[in-house]
This record gives structure tokens, sequence and C-alpha cells, in this order.
């Protein structure tokens, strides 16, 4: 079994790290952090499926591997590409993957409704961060944009089809989380929507979490759309004893009400630990929780690009108190 | 006249029953197969033929079979290709309408040489009618003894299932077909796994075009050397052709691949000549995804060599001055066809068409149409030009499987040998109006609302 254990070393952007075989480029990328770690938007770690959808987190290959240094001729998802032994990857070095990812920004945004002074995710959004990072100024796109209605999935989820990209997320937690396949994506194209089986309610006690999986504004808390603006309240880590989950959760506070709850996101904006309904929707007193202390936020979306780019010294203690 | 290998019986009345079909030299391949060879006998008749994939990307099939994994107690399949939607492509319901039997025979052979016990067709919703022609065929092979358990005394089992689509183009796609063939939404997988190790139901599975299967028989027949012999280079063989446009005798054709476009086209055999005596404009040579070629590029290279119905030499000067043998849908437009009109068409197909699984297929090619409509409709702007190069330059290669490069592809070779037409779209909305819609042209070119 010896082989099996064995590292084997990749590189990216030309930083060296030593992965297990089989895993795929964006989470080498991920274990060595920081600026090499590409985009993704449908890609998501605990979620079987997942990811080869949005195409933002292309990378190119410039060396195949030891064995094969040919590159690859195509742009690469590295989020359902495994690395070989001696791969060399490109990602923000290679003119091509930005050219690329500028593209897939555009394309992303042309029918998107690009109404966040309204929308709750604004501030917490993938898509915000991503066309901050990589999109245009202006849109250079002219024409109408395709619209949904507003549909109730359940008595706590809105489901906003027109600013959905379409990353599968919420279908594959649905289909993970249930047994039945009530949730899913009807009609094909840019007429492709995300829907329930004969809008159903999703009924489950863990579905909240699609909202908490969603990139973008489609799916939202029933129990705190409209009410802040989510730089206006204050993520707290806090707990309670939940039979359903582990009942660790963040608060998000103004002043001294609980405005909404989440589950714990890491720095790539996943959740590790699914939150149960319960704790999500219906538990909102202070009394309910224990609030542990104030959580980081990895600061670096569009919201705070001015603010935040260095910590306050004076603050720093207290941010990184987590 | 040249030698036919697959529609040489397809005329003979009745052929489509099995007692004609077997009367007329049918099911000889499989005689020969279960009495005389093993599996790996016919995937080196088949190697040794040079035989290609007849559904468009043109793999070689001997290659593709040895791929298959072959994992003990798992369950092999083999599924054919019969979502034959390629716009311009009509070749395979010819061959499936004609002489069914032609294909089931294959189905054997083929399924025999990969170990399969259970084979599917997967075929478009469209051609319902052509579904019940082949389970007609099918229950009469399976009254002979052709199909069922112990095919022959050999111990061989196979049984067949046709199986319909819902009318999605993108179930072509190996993948996406495969999926469909599971009851799910028509998506194309990521790759890899490729199906040769992880395909139906996660098990080693080949995909292959009906035609290709079909030209299974002949090589298991005649031996892979003598089919060999037909054709140039590495493309052997024959080929169906089905061809339509602006010419006096559309319709499916097989041909050797050692003719040239110049004689297919004016050829009495073949297409008969431009029809009502006019120019060649343009043609597509291998069903609507394939780069459009400008009369001057038809007939020669840009080297100035003969250009000939293969693989090689109409993909000659890559896509700068070539195009691709594709599937075979072979498109001629005379001097009065518009290109930007034609363009428009295809895209419009490709945007319908888009599973919109990943995004820049599924926003790119809506947007891509929407453009080319409105150059096609007088409000265009020259702008627009370079905005769908530019559309379609980040949506080739970019995406999940090769929907995005078929919607890509011939938009650029439209820009790149017409870009004049275009910008006479842009200049003379007018007049280009009245070119394509005559006396309607009035109408149609008041400014749109919308």
């Amino acid at each position: 079994m010896a082989e099996q254990t064995e590292k084997i070393n990749v590189t990216i952007d030309g930083k060296t790290i030593a992965v297990d075989p089989g895993t795929t480029i964006l989470n080498a990328a991920r274990a060595i952090g920081g600026e090499v770690v590409p985009p993704a938007m449908c890609y998501y770690s605990s979620l079987k499926g997942s990811g080869g959808k949005c195409r933002t987190c292309l990378v190119e290959v410039n060396k195949g591997s030891e064995k094969d240094p040919r590159p690859m001729p195509k742009l690469v998802a590295s989020c359902s590409t495994p690395v070989m032994d001696g791969m060399e990857v490109k990602n923000k070095t290679s003119e091509r993957v930005n050219d690329a990812r500028h593209g897939v920004v555009e394309f992303l945004l042309i029918n998107h409704p690009l109404d966040c002074p309204i929308c709750d995710q604004a501030g917490e959004c993938h898509l915000q961060d991503l066309a901050f990072e990589h999109g245009l100024e202006k849109t250079r796109y002219e024409f109408k944009r395709r619209t949904f209605d507003k549909i109730d999935i359940g008595e706590y989820i809105k489901l906003h089809m027109t600013r959905c990209i379409l990353c599968y997320r919420c279908v594959y937690t649905a289909d993970q989380l249930t047994n039945q396949r009530d949730h899913g994506v009807m009609k094909r194209g840019d007429a492709a929507e995300i829907s329930t089986y004969i809008q159903n309610a999703l009924d489950n006690d863990f579905i909240g979490n699609v909202i908490d999986v969603c990139p973008v504004g489609a799916l939202t808390d029933k129990t705190f759309r409209f009410r802040s603006r989510v730089w206006y309240t204050k993520p707290m880590n806090a707990h309670r004893d939940c039979k359903k989950c582990s009942g660790k959760a963040v608060a998000w506070m103004i002043g001294d009400e609980i405005a909404r709850i989440t589950a714990r996101k890491d720095q790539f904006g996943e959740v590790k630990e699914f939150i149960c309904n319960e704790c999500r929707f219906d538990k909102k007193e202070k009394t309910d929780w224990t609030i542990e202390g104030p959580r980081h936020i990895d600061r670096h979306s569009v919201i705070s690009a001015n603010k935040y780019e260095e910590p306050i010294p004076e603050h720093t203690p207290l941010l990184n108190k987590t | 006249m040249a030698r036919k290998l697959l529609l040489e019986n397809a005329h003979i009345e009745g052929i489509h029953t099995y007692d004609v079909y077997r009367k007329n030299g049918g099911y000889r391949s499989v005689e020969k197969t279960l009495k005389t060879m093993s599996p790996e006998d016919v995937v080196e008749e088949v190697k040794k033929s040079g035989l290609r994939g007849r559904g468009g990307a043109g793999f070689p099939t001997g290659m593709k079979w040895s791929f298959i994994a072959k994992p003990d107690g798992v369950p092999r399949h083999l599924l054919c290709n019969a979502d034959e939607s390629e716009p311009g492509t009509f070749k395979d319901r010819y061959l499936m309408e004609k002489i069914p039997h032609l294909l089931i025979e294959g189905m054997i052979v083929s399924s025999f040489a990969l170990g399969a016990n259970h084979s599917y067709i997967y075929i478009r919703g469209e051609y319902m009618y052509v579904l019940h022609i082949l389970e007609k065929a099918i229950a009469e092979a399976y009254a002979n003894g052709w199909l069922g358990k112990n095919i022959m005394g050999s111990g061989f089992d196979l049984d067949l299932s046709v199986s319909p689509g819902a009318g999605a183009y993108i179930c072509g796609e190996e993948t996406a077909l495969i999926e469909s063939l599971e009851g799910k939404r028509g998506n194309p997988r990521m790759k890899p796994p490729f199906p040769a190790v992880k395909g139906l139901w996660q098990r080693p599975t080949v995909v292959n075009n009906v035609e290709t299967i079909a030209a299974v028989v002949p090589i298991v027949n005649e031996g892979g050397d003598a089919y060999a012999q037909i054709g140039i280079g590495r493309s052997t063989g024959t080929k169906l052709i089905s061809a339509g446009g602006n010419i006096n005798k559309p319709g499916v054709y097989e041909i050797e691949m050692n003719i040239s476009v110049e004689e297919f086209i004016y050829s009495d055999t073949y297409c008969g000549g431009i029809k009502n005596g006019k120019k060649l404009k343009a043609c597509v040579p291998g069903g609507s995804s394939v780069p459009i070629l400008p009369h001057y590029l038809v007939c020669k290279t840009a080297a100035g060599q003969d250009r000939l119905m293969t693989y090689e030499s109409l993909a000659d000067g890559g896509f700068a001055a070539g195009s691709m043998l594709g599937s075979g849908g072979f498109i001629v437009y005379d001097e009065d066809q518009c290109i930007v009109r034609n363009t428009w068409n295809f895209t419009r197909f490709y945007h319908h068409e888009s599973c919109g699984q990943c995004s820049p297929c599924r926003e790119g090619t809506g947007w891509m149409e929407k453009v080319l409509h409105r150059l096609e409709y007088g409000h265009g702007k020259m702008e627009d030009i370079d905005l769908l190069w530019d559309i379609q330059r980040k949506i080739e290669g970019n995406t999940i499987c090769p929907l995005g490069d078929a919607a890509a592809w011939p938009v650029a070779a439209a820009i790149r040998h017409f870009r004049e037409e275009f910008e006479w779209h842009v200049k003379e909305p007018k007049a280009c109006m009245e070119r394509n819609y005559g006396l309607v042209a009035e109408k149609i070119f008041e400014p749109a609302t919308a």
C-alpha cells in the first residue's frame, strides 16, 4: 500500500506542494492558499458531483506530468481535474486564463439583474466578488435580460430565479439530503430554471442549507429578507444544544437582537457543518443561543474592498479572535 | 461506378424485411464471427480496416474498442448513437429506414467483439416511425434466433433494445446520451472518467454512430485489409454523405473516400451541380457545426491542391482555410444565399439546444443569436462583428462538451471568410433586406420595437 499514500508534487503559479494522488487542482491550490486559488462558483467540496459547470476555475496546464510533459491543449476546470505528479499549472499568471475568466464573468452577468442594491446577498455574494475582480466596468450586452417570477419553495425559502447562475449546488444539496428528486432543473439553455416538482414545498429538516450553498441571491431566507444589509449586522459565533445538528452556527446580530442564523463558512465560503431548519429559522432569541464571540469573516468581498484591505491595528486582535 | 458497401442493397424491394435481407446475404457476418472468430479477432479486423467514427469526430473505432475496461464481473454495454440531429445530416435515418437489419447485424457483431450482452440503440424522438421499423426488425431477428440467448449455439447472449430520446440535440453527445438513457436529464458528464471506463450505470460502455456500426458488417465479411484498400491514407472505406442545399440532386450518397469535392458537387452521379445554373458561393461539408468554406476554398485547398472528400483533405489548412468532414452533412449554397442569415439560423439552433449546464455555452449562444438577429434584420453596428468574434472566442474550448465549440466554429468561420457581407449588412441594411426578403422587405425593415 506504500504507493497509495505517496504524495505527488504539483506546481501552481510557481508554488509547489505535495498532495495525495487524486486531489483536484483546485484543492491543491486551496492547500497552498492565497492568490493561487482559482475562484469557484459551482464547486462545493462537500457536495458529491458538484463542479465543472461555471467554468470560472479554468486553469492552464502547461506541463501535464513528469511522465508526459505535454501541455494540455484546452484550459481545464481545476475543480474536476486531478493532479498528476510533476504537473505545472498556471492560474493568475496565465493570460489565457485571465481572458477566459473575463469571458465567463461576462457571460454570468449578461442575464443577471444586477440588482445588488436591493439584494440580500450583496456583501457576501460570490458573483459580486468575482465581477469585482474579473468583470468589465460596463456591460456589452444590449438586450433584454431574462426574468422569472419569484416563487416560494417552502415556508422559509424564496427562490428568485432571475438572479440564479445555475451552479446546481442547491440541486445537489436537495438531492443528497432527501430521498426523492423533488428539486431540480427544468427546461434547457438560457431558459433553464431551478424549480421544485410542480412548485412543491421543499420539506426537509436540513433544506435551509440551500440558502447557504447558493453563491448568489437566488435563494434567500424569508425570515431575513429585506431586514438589513449584511454589513450592518455583526457576525457572532454561537451554539446551542440541538438534537438534529451540531448546533454550531453564526448569529448575525443587530444590537442585541439576532437578525439571522447561518451555518459557519470557511475561508472559501463553504459550509462544513450543515445546520437544521429549527436552528436556522426558529431560534431567533438571544436566550436560545450561547454567544461565543465575534466571528472572523474573510474580508475579500467588494463591500469591504476599500475599507478592510489591511486590518486596523488596534482592532486586529478582535478580528482574529474566532 | 463507385463501390457501395452499406447501401448496395438499399434499393431492393422489401429489403427491410428479414426474409429479403437474409436472401441477399444478410447476417453472413454474424455466422462468420460466431463460428470462426474470437472477440479479439473482430477488434483486430476493425483496427486493420482503419475505420473511423462516422458521427463527426472521426476517432479510430478499433482503438476506441480496445480502450474499453474489462473488470471482472461487470457487464459492458454497446450503445448505438442514432440521435442524428445535426442540421444538414440525415444519413442514419436513410440507413435505418431502408435496411434496419444491417444495423442490427452490425450491433450483434460489435457487441460480440466488446463482450456486451445488452446493447441499446438510442434514437432521437423525432424518428418515431424509424423506431417502429427498427422494433419490427428486431422482433424478426429474435424470432429467427439472431438475438436472445445462445445465438447460433455459440453460447453468446445478446439483448437489443431501442430507446427514444425526447428531442434534444445534446443527447447526441455520448455522455449526455448515457445520462438520458439512464432516465436522467441529458446533461453531458464531466470527463474523465470516460465512458469506456464508467459509462452507462457506471459500467464500461462504448458509444458508436449508426454508420460506424453498420460498416463493421462489410469489414467482417470482406476482411479489414480489403476495407482499408478503399479510400486514401487514413480515410478508409466508404462514407455516407447527406447532400442538401442548392443542388440538383439532394439525397444520401455513399462515396468512396477518394473522390474530389468538385466531382461530388458537379458530377451527375452525385449532386449534379448547382441548381438553376447558379454559381457556388459557399459549402458546409460536414453538418452545421463545421466551419463554412467560401467558394474559392471548396474545390481547392489553400495550397492549390484538389480538395478531396476525406477527413484529411477537408481539414487541410486548419480552421483558417479548411473545415471538417464531420458527420457528412454536405450543404451547398449558391450565390443568392445570405451567409449572415445562415449563421444566425445555425446559432439559433445552438441557442435552442444548449443544455444550460455550463455558463459560456448557456449565455454565449443566446447572446450570439441576438447579435446576429440584429445584424440580419438591419439594426446592426460595426462593433457587433468584433463583438461576435470575441464571444465565440470565449465560448470555444471553455465548455464541458463540444456543443460550445460547435456553436462557435460556424460563427468564427463566417466572419473569417465573409466579413465583407457582415459589413454590408451594417452599411446597406435596406439592400440586404431586399435581397433576402424581396418585396416583403419594406415591412420587415420597420425598426423593431422590442
